[in-house]
C-alpha cells in the first residue's frame, strides 16, 4: 500500500511537470489497474465491508453528533469547527490517506472516498464542504511534500482534529485562473513577508492555520509560487466579516487580508516555486472528494421527493402518480448513478497510478451540472412547499449551487476537458497569457 | 477474578427502515434493505466492553446466528472491542422461523463450552420483539438472570444490577455466573473508530453450525399471517369538555 502512495505521488509530479512543461510524460501502469478494476468487478461491489464499516460509523457520528444541530447551524451561519472536528479526529476520520507517522492510517484512496461519500449524509452543503477542506483540500501537498517539522507542527494537530485549515488560494482577482493571483510572499533574511489578499476563505474565521498560495518570486507564472504554511494568528493577518451567501449558510467564508505577515521560509512545503505544480495535484483530490461528497445529497433529494410526492395529492391522486414526475426522477436517479460509476471508476485508476486529470474534470463537470438540474427538477415537483426553507430539498438547492462555481468553474473543467482532447485553440490560450502579462 | 463475557449480538432490519409486509403476509421484505446490528445488542456489547476497559472482564467475545452477513454484524462488535467472534452459520430460510429457544439454546451451549461467566444480550431484538432469550439462556444454563438491567456494578462474587421496572427502579444482586439483558438507558454505545475498525479485520471469527453444539432447530411455532398496523383514523375537534365527555361516552371508551 506505502509503495502505491509513493508511486502514486511520483508519477503525478512527472505527469503534471511534463505537462507544464510542454513535454508528454506517459507511464503506462495499465496491467495493475487493470487487474484491480477486474477485482472489483468481479465482487460485485466497488467497496469493501472495511469500506461499508468505515461508512457505518461515520454514519452513525453524524446522526448522533452533527444532524441535531444542523437547523441550528444553518440559521447561526456558523458551526462549531474545533468542537465538530475533534470528535472526528478521535474517531481517526481525518487523516485516512494520511501517513501513518502522523497520526493517519496511511490507507488507500478508495477509503477517501468512501469517507467522502458517507459525508454526504450531513443534511446540509456546508458542513461537509468544511471538513472536506480539513481532510483533501488544505493538506495533501502537506501530506506528501512537506518537511518533518512541517508536518509536525501542521499535519499531526490537523489530522487529530486539534486545528482546523483553511485553503487560501482564491483572490478577488483570481479563483478558478489560479496562475494570475497577486498575493506575494518576498524573502527577507530567513523569513517570508506576505502581502496580499485571498477571498472566499471556508473555514477562514475558525482556522488556526492556512495553506496558502503566494509568489515567492517573479518570473513564469507557473513557476513563482510556493505553497506556505502560515498560523492565523500571526501579526498582520485581518479576517474581515463573514460573506454572506445565499448557500453554504453553516459554513464561515472569509475575505482576509495580509499586512506585512511575517513567517519563517522553512513554512514552505515542498520546494520553492512548486506551489502551482503542487496546487493543481492537490486539486485532483479535492475535485474527486467534493463529487463523491455530493452523491448522497442527490440520493437523498431524489428519495425525499418521492417520498414528498407519493403522499402530496393534487387532483385526487398523488403526484407521483404523474408520468412527468416518475419518469423524470428516474431518470435523475439514473444520472447520479452513473456520476457514482465514474466516481468509482476513477479512484480505482488514481488508486492505480494513474493520471485521471481528465476523468476528474468530467466528474467535477457532472457533479455540477447535477447538483443544479436534480434540486431544481426535484423542488419543482414540491410545489409551494419546495419555495420555503423548511425542507431538505431547497436547502440543496442553494448549498449545491456552489459545486459548479467553486474548485474550478465548469468552464474550467471544460477548458481542460478541451486541452486533453485537443481541441482548445491555441489562439486563445496564448492571448490569455498576453492579458496576463500585460496586466502583471 | 476476570470475567469472560459472552455478548449475543444479533443482525436485524436497520431502525431507520420503513418496514413493508411481504405479499405472502408470511413475513417482512427483508431482500436489498438495510440491516445492521439489533440496538439493545449494540448496547450490550458496549456494556462487555466497558467491563474490559474495568479489568472486570478478561475476554469479550461476540455470538451472532444468522446468515453469511450475520458476519458484518460480528465485524461491527470486533471494531467496538470485542476480542472475537463467533458466527453460527443458519441459511436466511432458515432464519425465518429461527426462535428465542433456539438461540438460548445455541448461546447455553457455547457459554459452556467457552467457559463464560457472564453472558450479556440486548433485552429484546427489534424485529420480533420477543424478549425471550435471556430468560431462556438463564433457564436453560441454570443461572441466574438480571432483564432489563440500566446499571451494573461487580461486587465480590456478585453483580449488582439496577433494573428498569414500572414505576421505577430496582436494584438487584445476582450471583455469577449469571445472564443479563440490557435495557436502552444501560450506557451509549461508541462508535468504532477508524483504526479499530481496521484492527478488526485482523480478528478471528470461528464459524459453526447449530448441529455441531447439538442444537436441533425444530420449529415450535408457525406464524399464521404478518400484517400492517391498522392505520391511524382521522380525530376530530370538540366545542368543551361536555361534548367530549358525550362522545367518549357513546364511543363506549369510558
Amino acid at each position: 500500500m506505502a509503495t502505491a502512495t509513493r508511486l502514486t505521488s511520483r508519477y503525478w509530479t512527472k505527469t503534471f511537470l511534463g505537462q507544464i512543461t510542454g513535454v508528454t510524460t506517459t507511464i503506462s501502469r495499465r496491467t495493475l489497474v487493470t487487474t484491480c478494476v477486474r477485482k472489483w468487478q468481479a465482487s460485485g461491489e466497488f467497496y469493501s465491508e472495511q469500506h461499508l464499516q468505515l461508512q457505518s460509523s461515520l454514519k452513525k457520528l453524524i446522526d448522533v453528533e452533527i444532524n441535531p444541530h444542523v437547523d441550528q447551524w444553518e440559521k447561526e451561519h456558523r458551526f462549531p469547527a474545533h468542537e465538530v472536528f475533534k470528535k472526528l479526529g478521535s474517531a481517526g476520520f481525518l487523516g485516512i490517506s494520511k501517513p501513518e507517522e502522523y497520526g493517519g492510517l496511511g490507507l488507500d484512496y478508495g477509503y477517501t472516498v468512501a469517507f467522502a461519500e458517507a459525508l454526504g449524509s450531513i443534511h446540509c452543503g456546508g458542513i461537509p464542504m468544511a471538513i472536506s477542506v480539513q481532510t483533501d483540500m488544505a493538506t495533501p501537498a502537506l501530506a506528501k511534500f512537506g518537511s518533518d517539522y512541517l508536518k509536525e507542527t501542521f499535519l499531526r494537530p490537523t489530522i487529530a482534529g486539534d486545528m482546523v485549515v483553511c485553503l487560501g488560494v482564491s483572490e478577488p482577482g483570481a479563483g478558478s485562473d489560479v496562475a494570475g493571483i497577486g498575493t506575494t510572499a518576498r524573502r527577507q533574511g530567513d523569513d517570508l513577508i506576505i502581502n496580499g489578499q485571498k477571498m472566499w476563505i471556508t473555514n477562514g474565521f475558525q482556522a488556526d492555520w492556512m495553506c496558502l498560495l503566494a509568489n515567492t518570486s517573479e518570473g513564469s507564472q507557473h513557476r513563482n509560487k510556493s505553497l506556505i504554511c502560515l498560523p492565523m494568528n500571526t501579526p498582520g493577518i485581518h479576517r474581515t466579516s463573514r460573506i454572506e451567501k445565499i448557500g453554504m449558510h453553516s459554513s464561515d467564508t472569509a475575505q482576509i487580508f495580509f499586512e506585512d505577515v511575517r513567517v519563517p521560509a522553512k513554512n514552505i512545503i515542498g520546494e520553492e516555486g512548486m506551489g502551482f505544480t503542487y496546487q493543481m495535484l492537490q486539486f485532483q483530490e479535492e475535485r474527486l472528494v467534493g463529487s463523491a461528497v455530493c452523491l448522497a445529497p442527490l440520493d437523498k433529494c431524489i428519495a425525499d421527493t418521492i417520498n414528498y410526492t407519493s403522499e402530496r395529492k393534487v387532483f385526487g391522486q398523488p403526484v407521483l402518480n404523474n408520468q412527468a414526475v416518475h419518469y423524470t426522477l428516474a431518470e435523475l436517479e439514473t444520472e447520479v448513478e452513473a456520476l457514482r460509476s465514474l466516481v468509482y471508476r476513477a479512484t480505482a485508476l488514481y488508486i492505480g497510478g494513474e493520471d485521471v486529470t481528465k476523468l476528474v474534470s468530467m466528474i467535477k463537470l457532472k457533479a455540477g451540472r447535477l447538483c443544479r438540474q436534480v434540486p431544481d427538477s426535484c423542488l419543482q415537483f414540491w410545489g409551494g412547499m419546495g419555495f420555503t426553507q423548511e425542507n431538505y430539498v431547497s436547502r440543496l438547492y442553494r448549498d449545491m449551487r456552489l459545486v459548479s462555481i467553486g474548485a474550478g468553474a465548469d468552464e474550467v473543467m471544460l477548458a481542460i476537458i478541451c486541452k486533453y482532447a485537443g481541441t482548445l485553440p491555441k489562439v486563445a490560450s496564448s492571448l490569455k497569457k498576453k492579458e496576463r502579462q500585460a496586466s502583471n | 477474578m476476570s470475567l469472560r463475557v459472552l455478548v449475543g449480538c444479533k443482525r436485524v432490519i436497520d431502525y431507520a427502515v420503513k418496514i413493508r409486509v411481504r405479499p405472502d403476509k408470511l413475513g417482512v421484505v427483508t431482500d436489498g434493505v438495510k440491516h445492521s446490528m439489533n440496538p439493545f445488542d449494540e448496547i450490550a456489547i458496549e456494556e462487555a466492553v466497558r467491563l474490559k476497559e474495568k479489568k472486570i472482564a478478561k475476554e469479550v467475545i461476540a455470538v451472532s446466528c444468522g446468515p453469511t452477513q450475520a458476519q458484518e454484524t460480528i465485524r461491527t462488535a470486533l471494531a467496538m472491542g470485542a476480542d472475537r467472534g463467533i458466527h453460527v452459520e443458519i441459511p436466511a430460510k432458515e432464519m425465518e422461523k429461527l426462535e428465542p429457544l433456539h438461540v438460548s439454546k445455541i448461546l447455553a451451549k457455547l457459554a459452556e463450552q467457552e467457559q463464560a461467566e457472564l453472558v450479556i444480550v440486548g433485552k429484546q431484538a427489534i424485529d420480533d420483539d420477543s424478549n425471550a432469550t435471556a430468560q431462556m439462556t438463564a433457564a436453560l444454563l441454570d443461572w441466574p438472570q438480571a432483564t432489563f438491567a440500566s446499571k451494573l456494578e461487580k461486587t465480590d462474587g456478585e453483580l449488582e444490577v439496577t433494573r428498569e421496572v414500572d414505576g421505577g427502579l430496582e436494584t438487584i444482586k445476582v450471583k455469577l455466573p449469571a445472564v443479563v439483558s440490557s435495557d436502552l438507558r444501560l450506557n451509549e454505545p461508541r462508535y468504532a473508530t477508524l483504526p479499530n475498525i481496521m484492527k478488526a479485520k485482523k480478528k478471528k471469527i470461528a464459524k459453526m453450525k447449530p448441529k455441531d453444539l447439538g442444537v436441533d432447530l425444530a420449529s415450535h411455532l408457525e406464524v399464521v399471517e404478518v400484517v400492517d398496523p391498522p392505520t391511524r383514523e382521522a380525530g376530530i375537534k370538540v366545542e368543551d369538555v361536555d361534548t367530549l365527555v358525550t362522545k367518549l361516552k357513546d364511543a363506549g371508551r369510558i
